[in-house]
Protein backbone atom coordinates (compact mmCIF):
# COMPACT_ATOMS: atom_id res chain seq x y z
CA UNK A 1 0.00 0.00 0.00
CA UNK A 2 3.19 2.32 0.93
CA UNK A 3 4.61 1.40 -2.44
CA UNK A 4 1.27 2.52 -4.11
CA UNK A 5 0.68 6.13 -2.75
CA UNK A 6 4.51 6.99 -3.20
CA UNK A 7 3.72 5.91 -6.95
CA UNK A 8 0.56 7.88 -7.27
CA UNK A 9 2.10 10.72 -5.37
CA UNK A 10 5.12 10.60 -8.28
CA UNK A 11 2.77 10.48 -10.97
CA UNK A 12 1.97 14.27 -11.35
CA UNK A 13 5.63 14.46 -12.09
CA UNK A 14 5.83 11.51 -14.58
CA UNK A 15 3.01 12.36 -16.45
CA UNK A 16 4.54 15.10 -18.29
CA UNK A 17 7.19 12.95 -19.36
CA UNK A 18 5.20 10.62 -20.71
CA UNK A 19 2.86 12.95 -22.87
CA UNK A 20 6.51 13.99 -24.12
CA UNK A 21 7.82 10.26 -25.05
CA UNK A 22 4.42 9.57 -26.60
CA UNK A 23 4.80 12.74 -29.10
CA UNK A 24 8.00 12.04 -29.18
CA UNK A 25 7.24 8.43 -30.97
CA UNK A 26 3.48 10.18 -32.27
CA UNK A 27 5.51 12.54 -34.67
CA UNK A 28 8.86 10.18 -35.42
CA UNK A 29 6.27 7.52 -36.62
CA UNK A 30 4.78 10.61 -38.64
CA UNK A 31 7.48 11.64 -39.97
CA UNK A 32 9.57 8.26 -40.29
CA UNK A 33 6.69 6.57 -42.19
CA UNK A 34 6.48 8.56 -45.04
CA UNK A 35 10.12 9.19 -45.21
CA UNK A 36 10.16 5.46 -45.15
CA UNK A 37 8.05 4.92 -47.83
CA UNK A 38 9.90 7.48 -49.88
CA UNK A 39 12.85 5.79 -49.69
CA UNK A 40 11.68 2.27 -50.52
CA UNK A 41 10.23 4.43 -53.82
CA UNK A 42 13.65 5.62 -54.48
CA UNK A 43 15.34 2.42 -54.03
CA UNK A 44 13.33 1.17 -56.41
CA UNK A 45 13.89 4.24 -58.96
CA UNK A 46 15.75 3.30 -62.26
CA UNK A 47 17.45 7.05 -62.00
CA UNK A 48 20.30 5.90 -60.21
CA UNK A 49 21.64 8.47 -57.76
CA UNK A 50 18.08 8.29 -55.81
CA UNK A 51 19.18 4.61 -55.40
CA UNK A 52 22.48 6.15 -54.27
CA UNK A 53 20.66 8.36 -51.63
CA UNK A 54 18.14 6.05 -50.68
CA UNK A 55 20.66 3.51 -50.16
CA UNK A 56 23.02 5.62 -47.70
CA UNK A 57 20.16 7.07 -45.35
CA UNK A 58 18.86 3.44 -45.09
CA UNK A 59 22.46 2.44 -44.23
CA UNK A 60 23.14 5.10 -41.76
CA UNK A 61 19.83 4.97 -39.94
CA UNK A 62 19.73 0.97 -39.92
CA UNK A 63 23.48 0.73 -39.44
CA UNK A 64 24.20 3.16 -36.35
CA UNK A 65 23.06 2.35 -32.79
CA UNK A 66 20.28 4.62 -32.31
CA UNK A 67 21.91 6.45 -29.74
CA UNK A 68 24.95 7.04 -31.69
CA UNK A 69 23.01 8.52 -34.72
CA UNK A 70 21.18 10.79 -31.88
CA UNK A 71 24.52 12.13 -30.60
CA UNK A 72 25.60 12.71 -33.85
CA UNK A 73 22.93 15.12 -34.42
CA UNK A 74 22.99 16.65 -31.44
CA UNK A 75 26.73 17.44 -31.58
CA UNK A 76 27.28 17.88 -35.22
CA UNK A 77 23.79 20.37 -35.93
CA UNK A 78 25.01 23.05 -34.00
CA UNK A 79 28.62 22.43 -35.23
CA UNK A 80 26.75 23.47 -39.09
CA UNK A 81 25.05 26.99 -37.37
CA UNK A 82 21.87 24.80 -36.98
CA UNK A 83 20.61 25.22 -33.73
CA UNK A 84 17.20 22.89 -32.85
CA UNK A 85 16.15 22.17 -29.68
CA UNK A 86 16.81 19.08 -27.98
CA UNK A 87 13.13 17.63 -28.73
CA UNK A 88 13.78 18.49 -32.24
CA UNK A 89 16.91 16.61 -32.54
CA UNK A 90 15.28 13.48 -31.05
CA UNK A 91 12.53 13.45 -33.46
CA UNK A 92 14.60 14.19 -36.28
CA UNK A 93 17.00 11.37 -35.32
CA UNK A 94 14.09 8.76 -34.39
CA UNK A 95 12.23 9.37 -37.40
CA UNK A 96 15.35 8.78 -39.39
CA UNK A 97 16.00 5.71 -37.24
CA UNK A 98 12.07 4.75 -37.73
CA UNK A 99 12.32 5.31 -41.75
CA UNK A 100 15.55 3.49 -42.12
CA UNK A 101 13.93 0.48 -41.03
CA UNK A 102 10.29 1.22 -42.11
CA UNK A 103 12.00 1.45 -45.91
CA UNK A 104 12.81 -2.42 -45.24
CA UNK A 105 9.27 -3.00 -44.82
CA UNK A 106 7.69 -0.82 -47.50
CA UNK A 107 10.01 -2.74 -50.20
CA UNK A 108 9.35 -6.09 -48.89
CA UNK A 109 5.28 -5.18 -49.04
CA UNK A 110 5.75 -3.27 -52.76
CA UNK A 111 7.75 -6.35 -53.93
CA UNK A 112 4.97 -8.87 -52.46
CA UNK A 113 2.73 -7.04 -55.08
CA UNK A 114 2.89 -9.67 -58.42
CA UNK A 115 4.33 -8.16 -61.51
CA UNK A 116 0.45 -8.59 -63.05
CA UNK A 117 -0.88 -5.90 -60.79
CA UNK A 118 1.21 -3.46 -62.30
CA UNK A 119 0.37 -5.01 -65.83
CA UNK A 120 -2.79 -4.80 -65.15
CA UNK A 121 -2.92 -1.11 -63.89
CA UNK A 122 -0.98 -0.09 -67.30
CA UNK A 123 -3.33 -2.07 -69.74
CA UNK A 124 -6.15 -0.22 -68.24
CA UNK A 125 -4.45 3.22 -68.30
CA UNK A 126 -3.82 3.69 -64.84
CA UNK A 127 0.04 4.18 -65.84
CA UNK A 128 2.63 6.03 -63.33
CA UNK A 129 2.07 7.84 -60.50
CA UNK A 130 -1.81 7.50 -60.60
CA UNK A 131 -1.56 3.27 -60.96
CA UNK A 132 0.91 3.22 -58.31
CA UNK A 133 -1.65 5.34 -55.80
CA UNK A 134 -4.64 3.46 -56.33
CA UNK A 135 -3.09 -0.67 -57.71
CA UNK A 136 0.20 -1.04 -56.16
CA UNK A 137 0.01 0.61 -53.35
CA UNK A 138 -2.65 -0.13 -50.77
CA UNK A 139 -2.09 -3.80 -51.97
CA UNK A 140 1.31 -3.33 -50.85
CA UNK A 141 -0.02 -1.38 -47.44
CA UNK A 142 -1.70 -3.98 -46.45
CA UNK A 143 1.45 -6.24 -46.49
CA UNK A 144 3.34 -3.87 -44.33
CA UNK A 145 1.00 -2.72 -41.81
CA UNK A 146 1.83 -5.66 -39.69
CA UNK A 147 5.43 -5.48 -39.21
CA UNK A 148 5.07 -1.62 -39.54
CA UNK A 149 3.02 -1.70 -36.28
CA UNK A 150 5.55 -3.79 -34.55
CA UNK A 151 8.22 -1.13 -35.19
CA UNK A 152 6.09 1.36 -34.07
CA UNK A 153 5.78 -0.21 -30.16
CA UNK A 154 9.75 -0.35 -30.88
CA UNK A 155 9.95 3.52 -31.62
CA UNK A 156 8.18 3.79 -28.69
CA UNK A 157 10.49 1.66 -26.27
CA UNK A 158 13.52 3.97 -28.34
CA UNK A 159 11.84 6.96 -27.32
CA UNK A 160 13.41 6.24 -24.02
CA UNK A 161 17.19 7.03 -25.72
CA UNK A 162 16.02 11.03 -25.73
CA UNK A 163 16.92 11.06 -22.05
CA UNK A 164 20.88 11.23 -23.36
CA UNK A 165 20.00 14.66 -24.66
CA UNK A 166 17.98 16.03 -21.81
CA UNK A 167 14.87 15.54 -23.39
CA UNK A 168 12.26 15.90 -20.46
CA UNK A 169 10.77 12.43 -21.24
CA UNK A 170 9.33 9.46 -19.12
CA UNK A 171 13.24 8.51 -18.23
CA UNK A 172 14.32 12.06 -17.31
CA UNK A 173 11.23 12.44 -14.95
CA UNK A 174 12.08 9.44 -13.24
CA UNK A 175 16.00 10.04 -13.03
CA UNK A 176 15.13 13.60 -11.81
CA UNK A 177 12.64 11.82 -9.02
CA UNK A 178 15.69 9.45 -8.53
CA UNK A 179 18.42 11.85 -7.49
CA UNK A 180 15.62 13.50 -5.52
CA UNK A 181 14.66 10.69 -3.09
CA UNK A 182 17.23 8.21 -3.99
CA UNK A 183 14.87 5.80 -3.93
CA UNK A 184 15.86 4.43 -7.77
CA UNK A 185 14.63 1.12 -7.63
CA UNK A 186 11.05 2.24 -7.30
CA UNK A 187 10.97 4.95 -9.62
CA UNK A 188 12.68 3.04 -12.07
CA UNK A 189 10.32 0.17 -11.31
CA UNK A 190 7.30 2.69 -11.97
CA UNK A 191 8.89 3.34 -15.21
CA UNK A 192 9.21 0.02 -16.22
CA UNK A 193 5.82 -0.59 -15.03
CA UNK A 194 4.31 2.57 -17.29
CA UNK A 195 6.67 1.33 -20.23
CA UNK A 196 5.72 -2.14 -20.62
CA UNK A 197 1.70 -1.69 -19.71
CA UNK A 198 1.76 0.65 -22.53
CA UNK A 199 3.57 -1.41 -24.89
CA UNK A 200 1.31 -4.75 -23.86
CA UNK A 201 -1.59 -1.62 -24.84
CA UNK A 202 0.18 -1.14 -28.60
CA UNK A 203 0.97 -4.90 -28.95
CA UNK A 204 -2.72 -5.91 -28.48
CA UNK A 205 -3.76 -3.04 -31.11
CA UNK A 206 -1.35 -4.48 -33.23
CA UNK A 207 -2.93 -7.95 -32.86
CA UNK A 208 -6.33 -6.28 -33.89
CA UNK A 209 -4.96 -4.64 -36.49
CA UNK A 210 -3.66 -7.95 -38.10
CA UNK A 211 -7.01 -9.76 -37.75
CA UNK A 212 -8.82 -6.73 -39.08
CA UNK A 213 -6.58 -6.84 -42.22
CA UNK A 214 -6.52 -10.61 -42.19
CA UNK A 215 -10.54 -10.49 -42.33
CA UNK A 216 -10.45 -11.03 -46.29
CA UNK A 217 -8.66 -13.72 -45.51
CA UNK A 218 -11.00 -16.10 -43.16
CA UNK A 219 -13.76 -15.63 -45.55
CA UNK A 220 -12.46 -17.67 -48.22
CA UNK B 1 43.01 14.69 -36.73
CA UNK B 2 40.96 11.53 -38.09
CA UNK B 3 43.70 9.41 -36.91
CA UNK B 4 43.43 10.56 -33.04
CA UNK B 5 39.82 10.26 -32.82
CA UNK B 6 40.12 6.88 -34.17
CA UNK B 7 42.72 5.92 -31.75
CA UNK B 8 41.35 7.27 -28.94
CA UNK B 9 37.28 5.93 -29.87
CA UNK B 10 39.03 2.59 -30.91
CA UNK B 11 39.67 2.02 -27.05
CA UNK B 12 36.11 1.20 -26.76
CA UNK B 13 36.20 -1.40 -29.07
CA UNK B 14 37.13 -4.27 -26.49
CA UNK B 15 34.65 -3.45 -23.97
CA UNK B 16 31.57 -2.92 -26.42
CA UNK B 17 32.42 -6.80 -28.10
CA UNK B 18 33.16 -8.01 -24.31
CA UNK B 19 29.53 -6.69 -23.54
CA UNK B 20 28.18 -7.88 -26.22
CA UNK B 21 29.45 -11.39 -26.64
CA UNK B 22 29.15 -11.68 -22.65
CA UNK B 23 25.57 -11.11 -22.60
CA UNK B 24 25.03 -13.09 -26.00
CA UNK B 25 26.59 -16.00 -24.42
CA UNK B 26 25.31 -15.81 -20.79
CA UNK B 27 21.49 -14.54 -22.31
CA UNK B 28 22.09 -17.95 -24.97
CA UNK B 29 22.55 -20.55 -22.30
CA UNK B 30 19.66 -18.72 -20.34
CA UNK B 31 17.31 -18.50 -22.85
CA UNK B 32 18.08 -22.40 -23.54
CA UNK B 33 16.52 -22.86 -19.96
CA UNK B 34 13.91 -20.74 -20.69
CA UNK B 35 12.52 -22.40 -23.96
CA UNK B 36 12.86 -25.68 -21.99
CA UNK B 37 10.62 -24.22 -19.47
CA UNK B 38 8.33 -22.76 -21.81
CA UNK B 39 7.95 -26.02 -23.29
CA UNK B 40 7.60 -28.10 -19.97
CA UNK B 41 4.24 -29.66 -19.13
CA UNK B 42 4.15 -28.29 -15.96
CA UNK B 43 1.40 -25.47 -16.49
CA UNK B 44 3.01 -23.18 -13.64
CA UNK B 45 6.73 -23.32 -14.96
CA UNK B 46 5.44 -22.91 -18.16
CA UNK B 47 3.26 -19.51 -17.42
CA UNK B 48 6.74 -18.46 -15.11
CA UNK B 49 8.60 -18.47 -18.14
CA UNK B 50 6.32 -17.17 -20.85
CA UNK B 51 5.48 -14.09 -18.37
CA UNK B 52 9.09 -13.90 -17.66
CA UNK B 53 9.88 -13.58 -21.66
CA UNK B 54 7.15 -11.32 -22.01
CA UNK B 55 8.17 -8.86 -19.54
CA UNK B 56 11.56 -8.64 -20.42
CA UNK B 57 10.77 -7.40 -24.36
CA UNK B 58 7.91 -5.00 -23.39
CA UNK B 59 11.16 -2.90 -21.07
CA UNK B 60 13.45 -0.67 -22.91
CA UNK B 61 16.49 -1.92 -22.36
CA UNK B 62 17.69 1.35 -20.82
CA UNK B 63 14.99 1.04 -18.22
CA UNK B 64 16.44 -2.58 -17.55
CA UNK B 65 20.04 -0.81 -16.75
CA UNK B 66 19.06 2.19 -15.10
CA UNK B 67 17.02 -0.06 -12.99
CA UNK B 68 19.69 -2.53 -12.38
CA UNK B 69 22.89 0.09 -11.92
CA UNK B 70 20.88 2.79 -9.82
CA UNK B 71 18.09 0.66 -8.59
CA UNK B 72 19.54 -2.61 -7.09
CA UNK B 73 22.30 -0.58 -4.66
CA UNK B 74 19.37 -0.02 -2.49
CA UNK B 75 19.56 -3.30 -1.79
CA UNK B 76 23.17 -3.59 -1.21
CA UNK B 77 23.55 -4.85 -4.36
CA UNK B 78 26.56 -2.85 -6.15
CA UNK B 79 27.28 -3.66 -9.12
CA UNK B 80 30.17 -2.08 -10.96
CA UNK B 81 28.69 -0.54 -14.62
CA UNK B 82 30.55 -3.46 -16.55
CA UNK B 83 28.73 -5.78 -14.66
CA UNK B 84 25.36 -4.29 -14.82
CA UNK B 85 25.80 -3.71 -18.24
CA UNK B 86 26.40 -7.26 -18.41
CA UNK B 87 23.16 -8.65 -16.03
CA UNK B 88 20.93 -6.31 -17.88
CA UNK B 89 21.74 -7.18 -21.37
CA UNK B 90 22.19 -10.80 -20.40
CA UNK B 91 18.43 -10.24 -19.04
CA UNK B 92 17.20 -8.82 -22.21
CA UNK B 93 19.31 -11.24 -24.45
CA UNK B 94 17.65 -14.24 -22.32
CA UNK B 95 14.54 -13.62 -23.80
CA UNK B 96 14.71 -13.31 -27.32
CA UNK B 97 17.04 -15.98 -27.69
CA UNK B 98 14.52 -18.14 -26.12
CA UNK B 99 12.51 -16.74 -28.92
CA UNK B 100 15.01 -17.15 -31.58
CA UNK B 101 15.26 -20.91 -30.03
CA UNK B 102 11.62 -21.16 -30.05
CA UNK B 103 10.91 -20.23 -34.10
CA UNK B 104 13.85 -22.67 -34.63
CA UNK B 105 12.31 -25.43 -32.81
CA UNK B 106 9.37 -25.10 -34.08
CA UNK B 107 10.87 -25.76 -37.31
CA UNK B 108 12.09 -29.31 -36.86
CA UNK B 109 8.80 -31.58 -38.61
CA UNK B 110 7.55 -33.78 -35.86
CA UNK B 111 8.46 -36.65 -38.01
CA UNK B 112 11.83 -36.39 -36.48
CA UNK B 113 10.88 -36.59 -32.95
CA UNK B 114 8.68 -39.40 -33.86
CA UNK B 115 11.79 -41.09 -35.79
CA UNK B 116 13.79 -41.09 -33.23
CA UNK B 117 11.37 -42.28 -30.55
CA UNK B 118 11.09 -45.39 -33.31
CA UNK B 119 14.87 -45.73 -33.55
CA UNK B 120 14.45 -46.59 -29.37
CA UNK B 121 16.50 -43.41 -28.53
CA UNK B 122 16.05 -41.50 -24.91
CA UNK B 123 14.61 -38.56 -24.56
CA UNK B 124 18.00 -36.35 -24.01
CA UNK B 125 19.37 -38.35 -26.90
CA UNK B 126 17.03 -37.43 -29.03
CA UNK B 127 17.04 -33.62 -27.83
CA UNK B 128 20.86 -33.35 -28.36
CA UNK B 129 21.70 -35.54 -31.33
CA UNK B 130 18.39 -34.61 -32.99
CA UNK B 131 16.68 -31.98 -32.46
CA UNK B 132 19.45 -29.23 -31.38
CA UNK B 133 21.74 -29.58 -34.45
CA UNK B 134 18.79 -29.33 -37.06
CA UNK B 135 17.15 -26.14 -34.75
CA UNK B 136 20.74 -24.56 -34.27
CA UNK B 137 20.95 -24.66 -37.97
CA UNK B 138 17.47 -23.06 -38.46
CA UNK B 139 18.13 -20.32 -35.39
CA UNK B 140 21.96 -19.42 -37.04
CA UNK B 141 20.69 -16.74 -39.22
CA UNK B 142 18.65 -14.89 -36.72
CA UNK B 143 20.74 -15.28 -34.00
CA UNK B 144 23.31 -13.19 -35.63
CA UNK B 145 21.16 -11.02 -36.58
CA UNK B 146 20.15 -10.36 -32.56
CA UNK B 147 23.54 -10.42 -32.17
CA UNK B 148 24.25 -7.27 -34.56
CA UNK B 149 21.32 -5.57 -32.79
CA UNK B 150 22.60 -6.30 -29.45
CA UNK B 151 25.85 -4.79 -30.60
CA UNK B 152 23.92 -1.88 -31.50
CA UNK B 153 22.03 -1.98 -28.01
CA UNK B 154 25.07 -2.20 -26.17
CA UNK B 155 25.51 1.66 -26.85
CA UNK B 156 23.13 1.84 -24.09
CA UNK B 157 25.79 0.97 -21.66
CA UNK B 158 27.64 4.32 -22.26
CA UNK B 159 24.44 5.77 -20.60
CA UNK B 160 25.93 3.86 -17.04
CA UNK B 161 29.11 4.64 -17.82
CA UNK B 162 30.45 1.75 -19.48
CA UNK B 163 33.75 2.82 -21.52
CA UNK B 164 32.73 1.32 -24.89
CA UNK B 165 32.79 3.06 -28.14
CA UNK B 166 29.92 5.51 -27.49
CA UNK B 167 31.66 6.84 -24.30
CA UNK B 168 35.13 7.25 -25.78
CA UNK B 169 33.21 9.16 -29.08
CA UNK B 170 31.51 11.25 -26.53
CA UNK B 171 34.29 12.14 -24.51
CA UNK B 172 36.26 13.02 -27.67
CA UNK B 173 33.54 15.47 -28.99
CA UNK B 174 33.55 17.15 -25.28
CA UNK B 175 37.21 17.54 -25.65
CA UNK B 176 38.13 18.10 -29.39
CA UNK B 177 35.38 19.61 -30.41
CA UNK B 178 34.72 17.53 -33.19
CA UNK B 179 31.21 16.61 -32.85
CA UNK B 180 30.51 15.03 -35.67
CA UNK B 181 33.58 13.50 -37.19
CA UNK B 182 33.63 11.16 -33.33
CA UNK B 183 30.62 10.06 -33.75
CA UNK B 184 31.39 9.14 -37.71
CA UNK B 185 34.18 7.09 -36.05
CA UNK B 186 32.24 5.43 -34.12
CA UNK B 187 29.47 4.98 -36.41
CA UNK B 188 32.06 3.98 -38.55
CA UNK B 189 33.33 1.43 -35.63
CA UNK B 190 29.98 -0.23 -35.35
CA UNK B 191 29.46 -0.72 -39.57
CA UNK B 192 32.30 -2.71 -39.61
CA UNK B 193 32.35 -4.83 -35.84
CA UNK B 194 28.72 -5.57 -38.11
CA UNK B 195 29.71 -6.40 -41.22
CA UNK B 196 32.74 -9.16 -39.90
CA UNK B 197 29.89 -10.97 -37.45
CA UNK B 198 27.52 -10.50 -40.60
CA UNK B 199 30.31 -12.24 -42.82
CA UNK B 200 31.30 -14.72 -40.09
CA UNK B 201 27.65 -16.24 -39.75
CA UNK B 202 26.94 -16.21 -42.92
CA UNK B 203 30.48 -18.29 -43.62
CA UNK B 204 29.01 -20.59 -40.54
CA UNK B 205 25.80 -21.00 -42.27
CA UNK B 206 27.10 -22.18 -45.49
CA UNK B 207 29.54 -24.69 -43.97
CA UNK B 208 26.52 -25.81 -42.34
CA UNK B 209 24.52 -26.10 -45.35
CA UNK B 210 27.25 -27.76 -47.52
CA UNK B 211 27.22 -30.58 -44.46
CA UNK B 212 23.76 -31.78 -44.99
CA UNK B 213 23.71 -31.09 -49.22
CA UNK B 214 21.79 -28.03 -49.06
CA UNK B 215 22.91 -25.62 -51.93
Amino acid sequence: MDLLTQWLGWMPNLAPGLVISLQLTGLALLIGFPFGLLLAVMAEAKFLPFQWISFGFVEIGRGLPALVLLYLLYFSLPDAGITLTSLTTAIIALSWNTGAYASEYFRAGLAAVPLGQKEAAITSGLTGWTGFRIVILPQALRISTPPLAGLAVLVFQGSALAFVIAVPELMSKAFEIGSITFEYLSVYTLTAVIYGSLTLVFLGLVRLLELRLGRHLLRN
Amino acid sequence: MIMELLTSIARGVGLTLYVTGASLLIGGIIGLVLVGAARSPIGIIRGAATLYINIVRVIPPITWLFLIYFGLPQYALRLSTLQAAIVGFSIIASAFMAEIYRSGLLSIPDGQREAAHALGLGSITTVGHIITPQAFRVALPAIATYGIGLLKDSALASTIGVREITYYAQQSAKQTHEGLLSFVVAGALYIIISLVVALVARRVDLKLRRKIGVV
